[in-house]
């Protein structure tokens, strides 16, 4: 035993035991303690594998910076990999794996890499595997793909549940430590709205962990009043458990909040992570300081740990991580915690200071070795002495952990996420945050205010600022009095020489001191080049410890400033946020919105089976009884329109009401073809392009008074339209009088149609509705028997004579019942979209599946219908361009097989007979294909070049991917009625 | 110094200390014959291309960061050929199988893994055009399958089949599509560039273009002027900016596609997957991080970097796809800059200026034309002709009436 | 920009509830104009880093046409007005 849970001391509760288990072993740990202090108080030290080399991996630190202590938490879909020991709350049932070893953590195959790691330097994969070419896919990749990642996600459905929020505030202070506690209190006790959020699951950060008196009271218990202070006051919010990690523009930042992550048995009400989106009047970056490690032989050694995480386990945890620590320091912190360690009775082995002259003072009777440093580690999987040369001699002293302290590395992530540089400090031998303007500041530690005086007070002075900046006067405050601080000074020391073994910079990655010179020798030099060469900085810590001691090893090794090299790009997430948390409750069903007709419920009582179209749930077909297949049911569908009457609930469609004495002009400019004179009571297909002379969407408008239009969209583009004539009205025409306005869900609207059309329709409507009072294209509003108002127009899809019903959408299913009752007598079925798609197929009518957005109008048929005469509409000038007018492009033609029992599917191609398949042969495709009941064989629309000059050829429809080739005969593509003898009768 | 497993071991030995850098770092001469702005990926292939399959010498690229520092380095690693449109599939395809031969070329491993691409679909309609695509790529000769839910449900059971908002009802398969490590196309191209004696300068950025007599005879940069015989544009992201240089009229727009890589996990996705009813696509790369992003962010931008709203999006969309993956985290985000067109489709073409050419436009899909962008580029530069599959990919295509638009989406690229 | 806008109309409201069209710079031409005017229109762009004015819909509010100005590179929002007062403004 080495490591061990001090008999007293600490801010766990040792009234509450938690029982947690880690690779199968039950242990025990305290109410308040991190997985990490747990199995620490455990001796627990082997906690991980690296990556490369699968070295073994010890703790390092006590927070969210941890490269090494990666664990997965909970068990098949509840299991989360990766997680941090050192940031993961400890409760009761807690049970933790190891990774990314097999087939134990103590005896790991993967370890033989660690021998063959000459070969293994930075960028090695870039050299080799070559030969042969497919060795690649089929040898080396393979094992390079296993040996590497770390946990293993399980990829079952989430069972727990997410949710997001909006939070808004005058100030958003990150951290709560010295500064973002006095930045608090001061903003809170001036009445600004202040959100306090800190990652830790207790609130206080450093302060937790400090042993000094602030004025005059234990640094802990100091935090503890100043948080119930903050608790006291209403426009204060606490936020432990929330992590920000993302600051994006207009100052709007991304926190997620474990709700019940820390709990073994998540309560189904709340979510287990919610997402915040944080709107920031002003916000306070008080995250505090990292401790730098130090770059020694045998530094990756379970065992060396931060100096700074040892004096945090021992104070707020009482977990010593060792009985006997040498401490290897450039600075005053390892004095700080070699004295802290030695009130907690642990042995100080040595303390190995890399500087010559030194004003600390060490604790009686402990040794110091001045001007030298740690070379070597001893030890298997745990170090059990550290190799110390000065002056060209080596001592071995023995030790059961080594503290290492580097100096200090504000965090600084936040404010550099927003593409300002981190800042070199020559003074201070660190990067600091940039000058990111006043809605982000940066107080105390973070901004290289080491000292907790001087956090306290920076973060009072700064929050006094905002204060005042934002309108509030704030109360005079004298800054709080720290007894027995020590100068956090230290002198840079990038790497340790004369190292005997390895030296790493990244511990997760495996990078060494080495690899960074291998990058630099190869023209790697560039920080962001030898990042990506010898992947320092991308592990799962995202180079927090490693980023800065890659730079100054970068810039020593090339005899130039750290501020000639600079740092990495930092960017979201400040540490890893998981998918659930981001995605909330859009997921499964969810994921979008569901719009159902008004008729939904109607369909459904007719045996609809629907299907998605757009957001939409449309009736696909109405199953009858004895129906197996949907072919079934939508050829009876197909054929009772045909022969008998069909109703099909359209409301789907786009709706929207055109207003205004400019209406007419507005459409005539908006449509390619003419609609100045469209007289009231009558409808006109329209046709939209893009201003570039593409259709864009098709549909009828109705002129129903002389200042009122109401126009149909189809489905897919009702939202578009709609924005693009508000674009175009308000934008290109604002001087046109003319108002628009979606009533998609205001009306429910049906088509009836089918040679019985008539007799149903006039049952229903009191109106005369005969072909003379109301031929093809009328359109108007009409009373129906009972009194209600509704919109009836004389327009069809299916090229039958129809109606188009349109009603209030909550008098929807009475009107729908009332038409299938009075139909009973002449045949009447509900028909869905797969038979409305034979029907206009059958009839040669376009959808979008020919209106993808590369035809015009005359493509598919539509020339004439293009005005000449007008002066101007959307898309008018650009469809006379050369290409879109020439004589090779494709049209739209019908095609039916030579062979009457053959099929075609649409997106099959077109090819001369006997052509070679080429992409220079190809003619075209087919846009739409069915088998038509009507004609009792296949049919399709397509567009094949110069089409409408081919009728009568016979072409190959080619399906390579069904592995099909049909003979078919070009033909117009209206193959029902194509004298309209029964649209008008 | 050619790489092989010999040249590591026989490293390995001696203390890996003989190394030699992968390229010089040259000063700019007064003059070459050929200049190429932008050293990423399409710059370091066309020099590559120049010298080596047109024998062409005295060549420079001229980069204003660090090598490989634009998209090359930012992507999502994708390398495919299932385009639809003539205009695009034989160039993708030509593209495809320089991938296949790339590593060996350039003795370099870019890891190129063909691991397959499956494009989901949702509903008829986009089957119907994912038979089309499919077709489209079978007349240029490449394979593809039209995968039924069935087989998906074996192949990646992952999937969300049983809660989808928007069933999966199919995909299409290209087997031969997959990924490679960005950078090492980047870091192989210039590598072999530098070994045919093209000068890569780094740091060194273009300030101005200068002509004479309406012929562009130079270029200023922040390292002094250098003269130029022909000078050719490869710096996607930031075409127009130089673009306006030399007065050239542009259908570009810059927007901003974020990325996004997770923590590293054993291997678990083993196929480049896309999302039908959104953008969302993802692979796992070799050190197990999880690859993925969506769509752009929308609106104009030269910053490498997005907003929460569209990552909240892009993940809710990876959740709806893949459920298991909500419990997986997401490392970090980053964004890159793109040369939209009007498109949606690249340019490689003659410029009004005689002796200036353009490639440009490259959209969320220039990783995987990288070597045939190269190609085509050194083409038209060696030979001022168009390579036969770029011959679509015209400047003029917008006047003329020849778009090459994949989405039908129109003049708008942010539909695209 | 890009995480809130302030609509002259709603306030200031999430990204999320706009669209985006693009370059508010472009005048749609006269008829008569060139063909090099027009397809200038539709298809050059003069994409500047810096400054730029860009159409956006506030689609989920009061569903006007917005002319944000703002810079392309720090995305900061220098104003938003009312585009079919721009447009009036400009004699349109």
């Amino acid at each position: 035993m080495t490591a061990y849970r001090l008999a007293s001391g600490g801010l766990v509760d040792r009234n509450a035991p938690l029982d947690f288990r880690f690779d199968g072993r039950n242990l025990a740990g305290f109410s308040g303690d991190t997985l990490a202090s747990a199995l620490l108080a455990s001796d627990q030290l082997l906690v991980g594998r690296s990556f490369k080399y699968h070295r073994p991996r010890g703790i390092v630190t006590a927070g969210p910076s941890e490269p090494n202590a990666l664990v997965t938490i909970g068990k098949g879909a509840n299991s989360d990999p990766n997680t941090k020991a050192t940031v993961a709350e400890l409760y009761s049932g807690l049970d933790a794996r190891s990774q990314n070893r097999f087939p134990s953590l103590k005896y790991d195959v993967g370890a033989v890499n660690g021998l063959l790691s000459p070969f293994l330097g930075a960028g090695f994969y870039y050299k080799t595997f070559m030969w042969p070419a497919a060795f690649w896919e089929k040898v080396y990749e393979p094992i390079i793909r296993k040996a590497a990642g770390l946990g293993r996600a399980v990829l079952e459905r989430d069972p727990q549940s997410y949710e997001k929020c909006w939070a808004h505030c005058d100030l958003l202070v990150v951290g709560s430590g010295p500064a973002g506690l006095m930045a608090a209190l001061t903003a809170g006790r001036a009445g600004l709205r202040v959100i306090l959020a800190d990652e830790d699951f207790r609130l206080g950060g450093s302060l937790l962990g400090e042993t000094v008196r602030i004025d005059g009271v234990y640094a802990p218990d100091f935090a503890e009043t100043a948080l119930s202070e903050l608790r006291s006051l209403p426009n204060v919010t606490m936020m432990p458990r929330t992590t920000v990690f993302g600051w994006y523009d207009d100052n709007v930042f991304g926190a997620v909040e474990r709700v019940q992550k820390h709990v073994a048995l998540p309560q189904a009400k709340l979510p287990v992570e919610r997402l915040w989106r944080i709107v920031a009047k002003r916000a306070l970056l008080a995250s505090g300081a990292e401790e730098r490690p130090l770059v020694f032989g045998g530094n990756d050694k379970p065992g060396v740990m931060m100096v700074g995480a040892m004096r945090t386990y021992a104070n707020r945890f009482g977990v010593a991580a060792g009985k006997s620590v040498a401490i290897f320091t450039n600075g005053s912190a390892g004095y700080r915690t070699a004295a802290d360690l030695v009130a907690h009775g642990v042995d100080i082995a040595a303390i190995i200071d890399s500087r010559a002259d030194v004003s600390e003072v060490a604790p009686d009777g402990v040794r110091v070795i001045r001007s030298a440093s740690v070379i070597d580690t001893k030890g298997r999987q745990r170090v059990s002495g550290a190799v110390v040369e000065r002056s060209g001699f080596e001592q071995t002293i023995a030790c059961d952990a080594i503290g290492m302290s580097g100096g200090w590395n504000p965090v600084i992530h936040l404010a550099c996420q927003r593409g300002a540089k981190a800042v070199w400090s020559e003074d201070l031998k660190t990067f600091l945050a940039p000058d990111v303007g006043n809605g982000l500041v940066v107080a105390g530690a973070a901004a290289g205010r080491y000292s907790l005086a001087g956090c306290l007070q920076d973060g009072a002075d700064k929050a006094a600022m905002i204060v005042a900046d934002l309108g509030f006067s704030a109360s005079a405050h004298t800054a709080p009095v720290v007894d027995g601080e020590i100068d956090p000074s230290f002198t840079a020391l990038w790497y340790s020489p004369g190292a005997k073994a390895k030296a790493f910079v990244d511990f997760q990655n495996d990078v060494h001191v080495k690899d960074i010179g291998l990058a630099l020798r190869e023209g790697f030099g560039h920080v962001e080049h030898a990042k990506r060469y010898t992947t320092n900085g991308m592990a799962t810590d995202q180079g927090k410890l490693s980023g800065i001691n890659a730079t100054g090893l970068l810039a020593a090794m090339q005899g130039i400033s750290p501020a000639d090299v600079g740092t990495t790009t930092f960017r979201p997430f400040y540490t890893p946020v998981a998918f659930g948390a981001m995605a909330g409750t859009s997921r499964d069903e969810h994921a979008a919105p569901v719009r159902k007709s008004p008729l939904h419920g109607w369909a459904q009582r007719n045996g609809a089976v629907f299907v998605d179209s757009g957001l939409w749930y449309r009736p696909a077909y109405f199953t009858q009884h004895g129906e197996k297949t949907w072919r079934e049911s939508a050829d009876r569908e197909v054929l009772n329109i045909r022969e008998n009457v069909g109703l099909c609930d359209v409301s789907t469609l786009g709706k929207i009401e055109i207003f205004g004495p400019d209406a007419a002009e507005f459409l005539n400019r908006l449509y390619c073809n003419p609609f100045l004179k469209l007289p009231v009571g009558k409808a006109r297909y329209g046709l939209m392009l893009r201003e570039d002379g593409m259709v864009y969407d098709d549909g009828t408008t109705s002129r129903l008074s002389p200042e009122h239009f109401v126009m149909t969209t189809t489905t897919a583009l009702a939202v578009g339209v709609m924005s693009h004539m508000e674009y175009c009205a308000q934008v290109h025409w604002p001087d046109l009088k003319v108002r628009f306005c979606s009533s998609t869900d205001q009306w429910a609207q049906m088509a009836i149609a089918g040679p019985k059309a008539r007799l149903v329709m006039q049952a229903l409507v009191e109106d005369d509705v005969s072909d003379a009072a109301f031929p093809f294209l009328a359109a108007g509003i009409v009373t129906l028997k009972g009194g209600v108002k509704a919109r009836l127009f004389r327009i069809s899809f299916s090229g039958e004579l129809a109606y188009e019903l349109a009603v209030p959408a909550g008098l929807g299913d009475a009107v729908a019942d009332a038409i299938m009752e009075e139909g009973r007598a002449h045949g009447i079925c509900a028909y869905g979209v797969e038979a409305l798609n034979v029907l206009r197929i059958e009839k040669g009518h376009v959808t979008h599946a020919e209106f993808d957005g590369r035809v015009t109008p005359d493509d598919a048929g539509f020339g004439r219908m293009v005005s000449a005469q007008k002066p101007d509409f959307i898309g008018k000038r650009l469809s006379t361009r050369y290409g879109l007018t020439a004589a090779d492009r494709m049209q739209m033609v019908g095609l039916k097989p030579v062979e009457a029992d053959q099929h075609i599917r649409a997106g099959a191609h077109l090819l001369r007979e006997g052509a070679k398949p080429s992409t220079l042969n190809d003619q075209g495709y087919v846009s739409s294909a069915c088998f038509s009941p009507t004609l009792g064989h296949a049919i399709a629309l397509a567009f094949l070049k110069s089409g409408r000059e081919r009728y009568g050829e016979r072409i190959v429809v080619w399906d390579k991917l069904a592995g099909a080739e049909v003979v078919a005969e070009v033909c117009n593509p209206v193959f029902v009625d194509p004298g309209n003898a029964k649209l008008n009768s | 110094m050619r790489y092989s497993a010999f040249s590591i071991v026989k490293n390995a030995l001696t203390g890996n200390v003989s190394w030699k850098p992968a390229w010089r770092q040259p000063e700019p001469k007064p003059f070459y014959d050929i200049i190429i702005v932008g050293g990423g990926g399409h710059g370091l292939a066309t020099a590559y291309y120049l010298a080596k399959e047109f024998g062409l010498k005295n060549i420079a690229v001229l980069e204003k960061g660090y090598l490989g520092s634009g998209n090359v380095g930012r992507n999502t690693t994708i390398v495919r050929s299932n385009y639809m449109l003539p205009g695009n599939e034989p160039f993708y395809e030509f593209s495809m199988k320089l991938w296949e031969g790339m590593e060996r070329e350039l003795n370099y491993n870019a890891m190129l893994s063909q691991r397959g691409i499956i494009s989901l679909f949702h509903n008829d309609g986009q089957r119907d055009a994912y038979i089309r695509r499919g077709n489209a790529m079978w007349m240029e000769g490449v394979p593809a399958e039209l995968l039924d839910r069935a087989t998906l449900m074996k192949m990646l059971p992952f999937l969300n089949f049983d809660h989808a908002r928007f069933p999966i009802i199919g995909g299409l398969l290209q087997k031969r599509a997959g990924t490679a490590r960005h950078d090492a196309v980047a870091w192989g191209y210039a590598r072999a560039a530098d070994r045919f004696g093209v000068d890569l300068i780094q740091n060194c950025e273009v300030t101005g273009i200068r002509r004479d007599n309406g012929v562009v005879t130079g270029v200023e940069t922040s390292r002094g002027f250098i003269g130029c015989g022909k000078l050719g544009l490869a710096a996607a992201g930031n075409t127009s900016r130089v673009g306006q240089m030399a007065d050239l009229k542009l259908p570009i727009e810059s927007h901003v596609l974020q990325a996004f890589v997770t923590e590293g996990l054993k291997p678990a996705i083993n196929h480049v997957i896309t999302y039908g009813a959104g953008h969302f696509y993802i692979s796992q790369s070799d050190k197990g991080g999880l690859v993925f992003g969506a769509e752009i962010d929308g609106y104009n931008s030269y910053a490498q970097r997005g907003n929460l709203a569209t990552v909240e999006h892009v993940m809710e969309e990876g959740v709806t796809m893949i459920p298991g993956l909500s419990r997986v985290r997401v490392l970090r985000s980053w964004g890159g800059v793109m040369d939209m067109s009007m498109d949606g489709s690249p340019i490689i073409s003659h410029t009004p200026i005689d002796n200036l050419y353009l490639n440009c436009g490259w959209c969320y899909g220039g990783f995987k034309a990288t070597p045939a962008s190269g190609f085509c580029f050194a083409h038209l530069i060696a030979k001022n002709e168009t390579h036969p599959v770029a011959r679509f990919l015209r400047l003029d295509r917008f006047e003329r009436g020849y778009p090459i638009d994949e989405q039908g989406a129109g003049p708008q690229p942010n539909l695209h | 920009m890009a995480s809130l806008i302030h609509c002259p109309h709603c306030g200031i409201r999430p990204k999320e509830e706009f669209s985006i069209r693009g370059d508010a710079s472009l005048v749609r031409p006269d008829p008569a104009a060139s063909d090099e005017a027009w397809n200038d229109y539709v298809h050059i762009r003069s994409n500047p880093r810096g400054r730029y004015h860009e159409h956006w819909q506030h689609g989920a509010g009061c569903r006007r046409w917005l002319v944000v100005e703002r810079d392309t590179f720090t995305h900061e929002v220098f104003s938003v007005t009312d585009a079919a007062s721009v447009a009036r403004k400009a004699g349109r």
